[in-house]
């Protein structure tokens, strides 16, 4: 079990409000991710669910049990912190072993269950080694290590991945969903890397300023974001927004095409314009192209395009794909 | 750039200073121990002659050697216990957030700054002081007798006295150690089910090893020459019940004007000030690698 439900929580820091009120509802087994540009309050949400924050004024409940008031320990979540919060001075078995040598388990049992763990994690050669002598992504999975054998009733991540390395980093998104799946314990994961939250949740919560922007499936806020912030946020490269008599045209204060749903052309179309910078991926191009009424608009084209800086294109749109905005920057539907 | 020609040069350039250096140490410790092999009393002058080791002989045979060496022992382990003991739970208290902190921070390190000989008048005079003294008020406030703390408990009184002039230390070493361990380690604790105690014996404790080192080895160096808080309160009085080896020392060459014996008490000294600290560095000395 591993049922959090957040109602009306707040969080002020003296007079500065973090977290205008907030209602959320995180399902058994889910995998939600809080995903928010820097200083918008997530990781402030996951140490208020953690308890190591307590809240102004709302409630929380773990498992319909009213947890608000609950010392971290007893709300029976793990967390995995970003710095991962190893202990140096203990070998990683000591440091798997700490949270059940807490929970007063005798060694044998103690032992079985690290080992145990360590043998998931693929960390047995390193249990007698200190964190010191551990890679990055070792140390990583010490850290889960230390939060899987309490068997938790969720696992809270906070940007658990920013401090390896690109490569280092798909693994372990990886690895952490493949936990997912043979887990089937609920996990809140903060990541400010929609790709990261794209890649792993089952549910996403887009943040701004403590305040809850959206909430749903990975492709439910790519197909129809809730407004611009949302649609700017979600997708890379991220969504060209254009105003002004293209707007008014289709009724709205601003409108917004994806990158990958822009068709090029160098004879005729929609937007003319020339290209600033061409990025060849191999498998993608992204051409950076100056339109003429003045806007930029990024362009995706799959596999090798034979363009370069200078080239003069034209561009165009799916209408079922340009999303508009108002004048607040709420979707219209 | 270390070429082999740049390194002899290099070589060439310091040798002067480690030159200066050896002679500064060579040559006092030479001459002491020329002395201690002389039959060398001040009240005799020119009447030195060769005795070889008989000032050793008497030194360490005199009774007064092993008291002095017991309390040279006390008053270091005594020291220490308080300051390090002390100076964790000051650290402790000072590291939590409160109103005025940088005045008390800067409060709580002054003693450090009041030199031996004041600090220990201080001490006699206004708190130890049977008559006069503040401890002896309280104590006939409480309607008991007034304690005579240097004449009844004059090595536990200087004790106390020294240890309050390295409390500061202790206590500044200490608390910058705690301010440097990672707040999240205490987070991950506290999620790992571990109470303050166990966070206090299991994160803070081992992470401030290295502090309490360091401070554990200072202060062994400075106390084993503890010399101005006990002349200037008990003369190493009663008796010889707050003698060191320092003072002893001092007693021997400049109250009984026997430099020979002094130089000699002076030679054991050093000895046994590298006995303590190769004892030390074998024990403790590991936590400061890596």
């Amino acid at each position: 079990m591993g049922q959090i439900s957040l109602t009306q929580v707040t969080k002020s820091f003296g007079a500065t409000e973090v977290i205008p009120p907030l209602d959320l509802e995180i399902n058994d087994g889910e995998f939600v991710v809080f995903v928010g540009p820097s200083g918008c309050g997530k990781s402030t949400l996951l140490r208020l669910i953690a308890g190591l924050e307590d809240v102004s004024s709302g409630a929380i409940r773990i498992d319909g049990i009213n947890a608000t008031q609950l010392p971290p320990a007893r709300r029976g979540l793990a967390m995995v912190f970003q710095s991962y919060a190893l202990y140096p001075h203990m070998s990683v078995r000591k440091n798997i072993a700490f949270p059940l040598k807490m929970a007063g388990l005798p060694e044998d049992e103690r032992n079985r269950k690290v080992e145990a763990a360590a043998k998931v994690l693929n960390l047995t050669p390193y249990l007698e080694r200190k964190p010191g002598q551990l890679s990055g992504g070792q140390r990583q999975r010490v850290a889960i290590g230390r939060a899987i054998v309490r068997e938790p009733k969720a696992f809270l991540f906070d940007e658990p991945l920013s401090n390896l390395d690109a490569a280092l980093r798909v693994n372990m998104r990886l690895e952490i969903s493949e936990l997912h799946q043979s887990l089937k314990t609920t996990m809140v994961y903060v990541t400010h890397d929609q790709v990261e939250a794209m890649t792993m949740a089952d549910k996403i919560v887009v943040l701004q300023a403590g305040r809850i922007e959206q909430v749903g499936s990975p492709l439910d806020l790519y197909r129809a974001p809730a407004n611009q912030f949302v649609a700017g946020f979600i997708g890379s490269p991220r969504m060209n927004f254009l105003t002004g008599p293209d707007a008014d045209a289709l009724g709205a204060a601003t409108i917004g095409v994806r990158p990958e749903h822009l068709s090029l052309s160098t004879t005729e179309g929609r937007w003319k314009g020339r290209v600033g910078v061409a990025e060849h991926l191999g498998s993608d191009t992204f051409l950076h192209v100056h339109i003429d009424t003045g806007h930029n608009m990024t362009v995706r084209l799959t596999g090798e395009a034979a363009l370069k800086a200078g080239d003069t294109v034209y561009l165009s749109a799916d209408p079922q794909r340009i999303h508009r905005f108002n004048a607040n920057g709420l979707a219209i539907a | 750039m270390s070429t082999a020609h740049s390194r002899a040069a290099a070589k060439a350039m310091i040798s002067p200073a480690v030159l200066l250096l050896l002679c500064w140490m060579i040559v006092p410790l030479s001459m002491t121990v020329y002395f201690s092999l002389l039959s060398y009393n001040l009240l005799m002058p020119g009447m030195e002659e060769w005795i070889g080791l008989t000032n050793y002989e008497f030194f360490l045979t005199d009774p007064a050697f092993f008291t002095a060496l017991s309390n040279t022992l006390l008053l270091v382990g005594g020291v220490l216990l308080i300051t390090v003991v002390g100076g964790i739970l000051l650290a402790l208290l000072l590291d939590q957030p409160f109103f005025g902190q940088g005045i008390v921070r800067i409060l709580v390190i002054a003693p450090f700054f009041v030199m031996p000989t004041v600090s220990a008048l201080v001490w006699k005079n206004m708190f130890m002081n049977p008559v006069n003294g503040l401890f002896a008020y309280l104590a006939k406030f409480l309607g008991l007798a007034p304690f005579d703390f240097l004449a009844h408990a004059p090595l536990l009184s200087i004790i106390l006295i020294v240890a309050w002039g390295w409390l500061p230390f202790a206590t500044l070493i200490l608390l910058t150690a705690l301010q440097s361990l990672n707040p999240e380690e205490l987070e991950a604790a506290e999620m790992d089910g571990a109470g303050s105690l166990s966070r206090f014996f299991y994160i803070v404790l081992p992470h401030l090893a290295r502090a309490v080192t360091v401070v554990v080895l200072i202060q062994t160096i400075f106390l084993l020459s503890v010399f101005a808080e006990i002349l200037v309160t008990t003369n190493g009085g009663p008796g010889t019940a707050s003698t060191n080896i320092t003072y002893l020392v001092y007693a021997q060459s400049l109250l009984q004007f026997d430099v020979g014996g002094g130089s000699a008490g002076g030679i054991v000294a050093v000895v046994l000030a590298n006995i303590v600290a190769f004892f030390l560095m074998r024990m403790i000395g590991k936590n400061l690698e890596a």
